[in-house]
């Protein structure tokens, strides 16, 4: 990941100007927008990043289950004092809660809304 | 002596006058049907993220999971990371683009590019049906949870209590719309934050802040030893179909909440999808806490007033909390106690009006915006004739919800909360995920998926053992009470009874053992969507490919979106 937007938005620019010319020929604003390759690299990067990480976030989650449901002799293993591994794991789904949460925004606020905020201004014109 | 009833009466009477205050201020604001629906779109990231918050943390998860964790131990905590980890879906998939391809109800965000009455239709009605659901649930836990706290048993008090309730959500949603709503759902949420706050760092003191000796004391005092610590002393403690079941309730809280129609219109809240991607950051910030705080409390109540007194008080451990509170202050008969005890019923109380407005709003909208105005007069309605009708449908709602929840005040009704979920994750994921992001989705796939997960989800539960209360290898014989043989007719010594609580009858054996409906009725909504979609692929046409293509965009920068 790079951590500088406009980077990527000025390699994608040339191509947009050469869109640009061909949209006239296509009709609604929204068929306009789609075909702009700002849009597909907007995309691009919105589904490379949300279904990956939902599905390992989901995974994780799953996992949790399963070793509560199955692997009860390994949960209930103590870590230290009266803390077990399950209340650990457990645990840890919070944790990775919240850092997903915060890993998304990060990204979002680099990589989707100055390009998001580029073809909203735009279409507005 | 302080009686904690006095005050306790006192305190619920100054949070209705307060809030009843704010439902007429937000109300002489509210003049568009954005207002009514939408809150105007005005609030801040930080207020959708609390008023979220007040939303979803419902009574049952503050009495409930504490009761559970009191009584049961570890496995209340499976409850609450369930209900935490399930905003990651919320935030990844659905928050923002649903914020810019909806208006003001989830079906507007599914039907946006299949444009078609009857998807519609299936998913107005099955808004209504999960809100319902999930309302009687908190409206006869309220009931039995206010007799509880004032002391009061008798069934005329519950039938008042619902009937109460129920007026005071029509009131709220009524005259204050979703501002009012919203509003009152900010309020009960920093009441709840700084109750469980005060519970939390109290309990913690008396361990010295040393959580493996508050385990310790909860361990022993339960009487249950290290296995209260573990997962498995409630769920998936018998055979192979009771881990199932685990397994299965894991998954629809997982993938209800994304799905839930009184939670996805408050994206709609705000001004623009990076406001909702940051109130869901605030809600995930207020709700984790809420749920550290929670096993706190859970495990607090059985180390300090131990897991017997709980469970004599109430044998569901409903009052774990409040009964914390109340040693916390100083124990019972003292005025620490009485305020203690008082004021932590209040924020319960308040949690559970908060709840049930924003029920009755999602699902009197739903009607009005989707059923009405969306099929019944195809869209030749005034902002002003929709508000109007949607007002009405609280009223009815409201009373429909009143009534069956008088009628099923003795009914153990509290699987409808996982049964809601459950819905939710069947009937209204498919179509809400495969409509933002699926190319080819039909309008067939669309209705197949919601009505077969819907359907899938209320047979699978009504062949349950929540329903036929057998003694099975999954739910082994129970030593009944005089009570419970009374109830189910049978005599006390009956060796055939699994769930004395069952709907309609104590001895038959369930022919499906899964008290949780996911497991099968989640694939069920997803497959059933993606064949629809599949049988009816060689419908689509130019129109429907340029519908998504115009939804993408919308979604993805915000451009067209309300």
């Amino acid at each position: 990941m790079t951590a500088n937007p406009s980077a990527a938005q000025t390699a994608v620019n040339a191509a947009a100007a050469a869109s640009r010319a061909a949209e006239a020929a296509s009709g609604t604003p929204a068929a306009v927008l789609h075909a702009d390759p700002r849009f597909r690299e907007l995309k691009h990067r919105f589904r490379w990043f949300v279904f990956p990480v939902t599905a390992i976030f989901l995974a994780w989650y799953l996992l949790y289950v399963l070793l509560c449901a199955y692997a009860r002799d390994f949960m209930a293993h103590k870590v230290v004092g009266n803390v077990n591994v399950a209340l650990v794991f457990g645990l840890g789904q919070f944790a990775a809660t919240f850092l997903t949460a915060w890993v998304y925004s990060r990204y979002a606020a680099r990589r989707l809304d100055p390009l998001s905020a580029e073809l909203r201004a735009e279409a507005a014109k | 002596m302080t009686d904690h009833k006095t005050l306790t009466i006192a305190l619920f009477t100054v949070f209705i006058v307060v809030t009843l205050a704010i439902t007429v201020v937000a109300g002489r604001r509210t003049r568009s049907a954005a207002d009514f629906y939408a809150g105007g779109r005005s609030f801040s990231p930080l207020q959708n993220g609390v008023a979220i918050g007040g939303d979803y943390m419902s009574a049952a998860s503050f009495l409930g999971i504490a009761g559970i964790l009191a009584l049961s131990g570890y496995d209340g905590f499976l409850y609450s990371i369930g209900f935490l980890v399930a905003w990651i879906v919320a935030l990844l998939l659905v928050a923002e683009p649903l914020r810019n391809s909806g208006r003001f109800t989830m079906a507007d965000a599914i039907s946006e590019r299949l444009r078609s009455p009857q998807v519609r239709v299936a998913a107005g009605i099955s808004t209504i049906v999960v809100s319902i659901f999930y309302l009687i649930a908190q409206m006869v836990g309220a009931a039995s949870v206010i007799s509880l706290l004032l002391g009061v048993s008798s069934d005329a008090s519950r039938i008042w209590t619902i009937v109460a309730v129920g007026a005071l959500m029509i009131f709220y949603v009524t005259v204050g719309g979703m501002k009012g709503t919203t509003w009152v759902q900010i309020v009960k949420a920093v009441l709840l934050m700084i109750g469980a706050c005060v519970m939390t760092v109290w309990v913690l003191a008396k361990f010295h802040f040393n959580i493996s000796d508050l385990l310790g004391a909860a361990a022993h005092q339960s009487g249950k030893g290290d296995g209260f610590l573990q997962p498995g002393l409630k769920y998936g403690a018998t055979d192979g179909w009771s881990k199932l079941d685990l397994i299965s309730l894991g998954i629809a809280l997982v993938l209800g909440t994304a799905a839930l129609p009184h939670i996805l219109v408050r994206f709609y809240t705000v001004p623009d999808a990076k406001s909702a991607r940051k109130s869901v950051n605030w809600a995930i910030a207020i709700i984790g806490t809420f749920y550290l705080m929670t096993l706190v409390i859970g495990f607090g109540a059985a180390a300090l007033v131990g897991s017997k007194t709980i469970k004599t008080a109430d044998p569901s451990g409903n009052t774990a909390a409040t009964r914390l509170a109340e040693y916390l202050g100083g124990g019972p008969g003292t005025n620490g106690g009485a305020v203690m005890l008082a004021f932590i019923a209040a924020v319960a109380f308040a949690t559970i009006l908060a709840v049930v407005a924003g029920l009755t709003l999602a699902s009197s909208s739903s009607f009005a915006h989707d059923l009405w105005a969306g099929v019944f007069r195809r869209g030749r309605t005034t902002d002003a004739g929709e508000v109007k009708v949607a007002k009405i449908a609280a009223i009815v709602i409201g009373g429909v919800a009143i009534a069956l929840s008088v009628f099923a005040r003795e009914l153990n009704v509290a699987f409808l909360v996982a049964l809601a979920f459950a819905i939710a994750a069947s009937a209204n994921l498919p179509a809400i995920v495969f409509s933002l992001f699926w190319k080819r989705f039909t309008k067939a796939g669309a209705v197949a998926g919601v009505f077969g997960g819907l359907v899938s989800a209320i047979v699978v539960v009504s062949l349950s053992p929540i329903v036929w209360g057998g003694a099975s290898d999954t739910k082994p014989a129970v030593t009944l009470t005089a009570a419970q043989a009374d109830k189910c007719g049978v005599d006390a010594k009956n060796k055939h009874v699994g769930n004395a609580t069952a709907l309609l009858s104590c001895t038959k054996v369930a022919p499906i053992p899964l008290e949780n409906p996911g497991l099968i009725s989640i694939p069920v909504g997803f497959i059933c969507a993606a064949a629809g979609t599949i049988l009816t692929s060689r419908r689509r046409t130019d129109a429907d490919d340029q519908a998504f293509e115009e939804l993408e965009v919308r979604a993805l920068t915000g451009a067209g979106a309300h």
